[in-house]
């Protein structure tokens, strides 16, 4: 029973309520620290030099006069930072991302570093390193990198066998079943359309930064911002040749990763810098250089193919996905791969991904990595499809989505899901029949997520005096403590107050993964569930030697300890108090591999209106529904499916990385790259729907990233609708938006 | 060559060396450690920074040190008086107008200022007065929300 994962279907008193976060007042106080706001004595400050060049060999770095400046305490090059992870592989990637080897791979791919006194003699040492650089063609657009002659960038990858040439297509996966060609040859109706689509950052609004220290005896300590503490101490150790044990991580409040802080980027440096200078090193990125050099996601170029019978029936899918990597191969295009065809079951599908090596920074992930640009491609044409077999394109959905027992065209056979409820929910929300006004136009579109589960470990004690700690591995990024509190007090039976959530660090509990794929709530919340219920047993244990009964014979109930038969009972809180005479400090330990993180859909509606003078559009109205399994805290379901939308709103409609010809990112600053304002959104509604996760206690599933996944397809259905032209490229751009109403014009203008 | 600034911080007079081409908001977190005021960017476009300088919304991160001499600056830490939260930050605690909380002084910064201005805001408004406050977490929908609602709490004080 303790640890039996399966859903319950338990009455809940406290989960599913609106309960104050525990560390809201620390976070409107300005008492919550980041990752810039800690210090240690003597510490130094860290700076960065980037290569210029998109693409380059760099000879030779002369540091002597940088070295020589007073109030520099060490300068670094990769010469400090010795390889330990054996030349290849995704860890030697990493550590070639951090720091230059020879070459530089993009814009503002770092080649040396400084320890300073003060950030001026930092910035002014950083003038004085004379890198000599010699500049190599570069390539930072994905159809272009496939072509034949393309420069390439990294000459060590063939994607077929040794003997090849060298090309820009680091990998290739196929996902998919049937006959694909045999289904398209019974289709009444195929069609085909390419879409593009732009690379974009995460774009949280607090940079990378960190403090290191590194001692004389080689043990160090870290502060950095991080949704993976357990993932940034194991890397960090390796690639400093340090053994785990040796490094203490502790996250600091996070202002907002959206995957991005999945990944090492300066951590690594400053660790090397604080080893050189014996001092700490505060190290923290410039907004420029979170543009230049940590991960953005991939840019995209998608054929997709979708064949039909008159009836409404899909039947055969394909889609050749470009997705591209930045300088190191990565699984981008797979992921895309694996997601694109997810919301439909089809009898023939497939779907080929490509990695596509390019000048650009090192991709990451980003919200439910690589699939919003699938949804994009995808959703986009099952919306040409309805239209052209003169379907509704909700009742076209639903007559094709995948439903409990639809193999996956990823594999697997689903479970309970949500695909046809969040439709169903579509039909008959009153967005849908609001009228629309001039040159408004509406959008539907779908998406998934697979969710992860993953290894998770959770203490929980019992102090003394009845209230309840609670420390987790997983970090908070929007209300994840309040949530896993009201997990504990639900177990336990008691208030919510008397439970606090601590985020620990590596030393102090066992290994959790990275807080990614909308596992936080889902696996430590399973996690904690099994903690208490071991808290529990303890209880149990001196409430029966208390009463000198066969533990057997007690049960907990509603905070209390319960003799059977008899009317007795001992309170958590009574028994805490005798815990020092009864055998020492209570508490519950779980560590369990969260299997069964359920999947994801969701469904949004969108309105927009669009100027057909400037091709500017507006979003006007805004839904969500989503399957949250179980809305543990409603609030910050409802947080999480609106931040998702607004970010794949930005995407849709403004977010662009711009590479000039020379290589150089044009646009590393909110400035010119234009996430979006309070004005630019309108009200975002959402429904949250429960079909519980049959694998979680509590029915829980992910809720995180999904919301991010179906609004480049809404939007662009409703700008095609609104301005009567499918466009086929994100962002969509006021530039872009008058040009396709222009071409659309001139095409359906009688000639001569 | 430093210079030595002197103002009013939170009540509090200070003063500090500083360069002349300090930024405000570098002396308040690297040399007064009030590091509630965040910075996001170079550009003085996310807001993350946003005090106030004699009574008005200023960005800290696009003001020199030395020109806050003898004014009196309020950073977020400054709100809450007697142990009891500002009616403003009550309001973004209640209604959830955080995720990650990074953006968050800022915004209530802001906030502040345009009650001052206009006790009463309506959706709209407060939309078009949060331009120069970036939040990428929220999707702004409670950050209106609870702004709306710490006015009313203002109004009702
Ligand atoms: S730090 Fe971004 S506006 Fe000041
Ligand atoms: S809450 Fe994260 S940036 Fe606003």
């Amino acid at each position: 029973m303790a640890n039996d994962s399966k859903f319950t279907n338990q009455k809940f008193k406290l989960v599913g309520t609106r309960v104050m976060r525990p560390d809201g007042v620390d976070k409107v106080t300005g008492r919550a620290r980041y990752g810039a706001d800690a210090s240690a004595p003597g510490q130094l400050v860290g700076a960065i030099l980037r290569s210029p060049h998109a693409h380059a060999t760099i000879r030779k770095i002369d540091t002597q006069k940088a070295e020589k400046l007073k109030g520099v305490k060490a300068v670094i090059t990769s010469a400090d930072l010795p390889d330990f992870t054996g030349g290849e592989g995704e860890l030697y990637n990493v550590l070639e991302n951090c720091m230059a080897r020879g070459r530089a791979l993009y814009d503002g791919h770092a080649v040396a570093a400084v320890a300073a006194v003060d950030a001026e003699t930092a910035r002014r040492a950083l003038k004085l390193i004379k890198v000599d650089y010699k500049v190599l063609p570069h390539v930072t657009d994905v159809d272009l990198a496939i072509k034949p002659g393309a420069p390439v960038v990294q000459p060590g990858v063939k994607t077929k066998d040794k003997k090849a040439a060298p090309t820009n297509v680091a990998n290739v996966t196929t996902y998919g079943h049937g006959d694909v060609e045999a289904g398209f040859g019974k289709a009444d109706v195929i069609i085909e359309k390419s879409y593009k689509t732009e690379q974009v950052h995460q774009g949280y609004i607090e940079p990378h930064a960190c403090l290191a220290s590194v001692g004389p005896d080689g043990h160090g300590e870290l502060w950095v911002t991080t949704q993976g503490p357990f993932a940034y101490r194991n890397w960090c150790a390796t690639l400093l040749g340090m053994e785990m044990s040796q490094l203490k991580v502790t996250s600091s409040e996070i202002g907002g990763g959206f995957g991005g802080k999945t990944h090492v980027w300066i951590e690594p440096i400053a660790l090397a810098l604080s080893r050189k200078a014996n001092r700490p090193v505060k190290l923290v990125m410039s907004r420029e250089e979170v543009f230049r050099a940590s991960g953005p996601t991939s840019p995209t170029s998608i054929d997709v193919r979708l064949g039909a019978t008159r009836d409404g029936r899909i039947v055969a899918a394909d889609a050749a996905m470009r997705y591209g990597n930045g300088a190191f191969p990565g699984i981008w295009g797979e992921v895309g791969a694996m997601a694109a065809w997810a919301c439909y079951d089809i009898e023939n599908v497939r779907s080929v991904g490509y990695e596509v090596l390019l000048n650009r920074p090192k991709v990451a992930a980003y919200r439910a990595p690589s699939a919003p640009m699938a949804a994009f491609a995808v959703e986009s044409t099952v919306t040409l499809m309805a239209e052209a077999l003169g379907m509704d394109p909700v009742e076209f959905r639903l007559k094709n989505a995948a439903r409990e027992g639809t193999r996956a065209s990823y594999g697997p056979t689903y479970g309970p899901i949500g695909i046809v409820p969040t439709l169903e929910a579509v039909k008959k929300h009153p967005h849908m029949r609001a009228r629309l006004g001039k040159n408004q136009g509406r959008g539907v579109a779908c998406g998934f997520w697979f969710n992860f589960g993953g290894q998770t470990c959770a203490d929980l004690i019992i102090d003394v005096d009845g209230t309840v700690g609670l420390s987790v591995g997983t970090v908070d990024v929007g209300g994840a403590r309040a949530s896993l509190s009201l997990i504990a007090a639900e177990e336990l039976g008691i208030p919510y107050e008397e439970v606090r959530c601590n985020i620990a660090d590596t030393a102090s509990l066992g290994h959790n993964d990275m807080t990614d794929g909308s596992r936080g709530t889902f696996s430590s919340g399973m996690a904690t569930i099994f903690a208490a219920r071991d808290a529990i047993e303890q209880l149990r244990v001196r409430a029966a030697k208390a009463w000198g009964i066969d533990v057997k014979n007690v049960s907990w109930k509603d905070g209390k300890a319960i003799a059977k038969g008899k009317r007795k009972s001992l309170t958590l809180k009574e028994i805490a108090e005798a815990s020092p005479n009864t055998g020492g400090p209570i508490s519950g330990h779980s560590q369990v591999v969260a299997d069964g993180a359920g999947v994801s859909f969701a469904s949004h509606i969108c309105d927009v209106e669009v100027d057909p003078e400037t091709g500017g559009t507006k979003v006007v109205r805004y839904t969500v529904v989503q399957d949250a399994g179980k809305a543990v805290h409603p609030d910050y379901v409802e947080g999480q499916f609106q931040g998702g939308a607004a970010q794949g709103i930005g995407w849709a409609l403004n977010e662009e990385y711009v590479y000039g010809k020379d290589g150089r990112l044009q646009n590393p600053g909110f400035l010119d790259y234009r996430i979006p304002v309070c004005s630019d959104l309108p009200f975002i509604d959402t429904q949250i729907l429960e079909i519980p996760n049959p694998n979680h206690p509590y029915g829980i599933r992910g809720v995180g990233e999904t919301s991010i996944v179906p609004p480049l397809a809404a939007i662009a259905n409703a700008v095609s609708d609104a301005a009567g032209v499918r466009m086929t490229h994100v962002p969509m751009s006021p530039p872009r938006v008058l040009a396709a109403i222009k071409a659309s014009r001139a095409e359906k203008a009688p000639t001569g | 060559m430093t210079v030595t600034v002197s103002f009013v911080l939170n009540g509090e007079d200070v003063s500090v060396d500083v360069e002349p081409r300090t930024l405000l908001v570098e002396a308040l977190r690297d040399r007064l450690r009030r590091t509630g005021t965040h910075v996001g960017c170079d550009t003085s476009q996310c807001g993350a920074c946003v005090v106030h300088v004699d009574g008005r919304s200023v960005k800290s991160c696009s003001m020199l040190a030395v020109q806050a001499e003898g004014a009196e600056v309020v950073t977020i830490e400054g709100l809450a008086k007697g142990g009891r939260l500002h009616p403003m930050q009550e309001a973004f605690r209640e209604h959830h107008g955080l995720q990650c909380g990074f953006c968050t002084p800022g915004m209530i910064m802001s906030a502040l200022d345009l009650v001052s201005q206009n006790p009463d805001p309506d959706e709209n408004q407060i939309r078009h007065w949060l331009e120069g406050n970036l939040c990428r977490c929220t999707g702004y929908q409670n950050i209106v929300r609870a702004i709306k609602a710490g006015a009313q709490a203002m109004r009702s004080a």
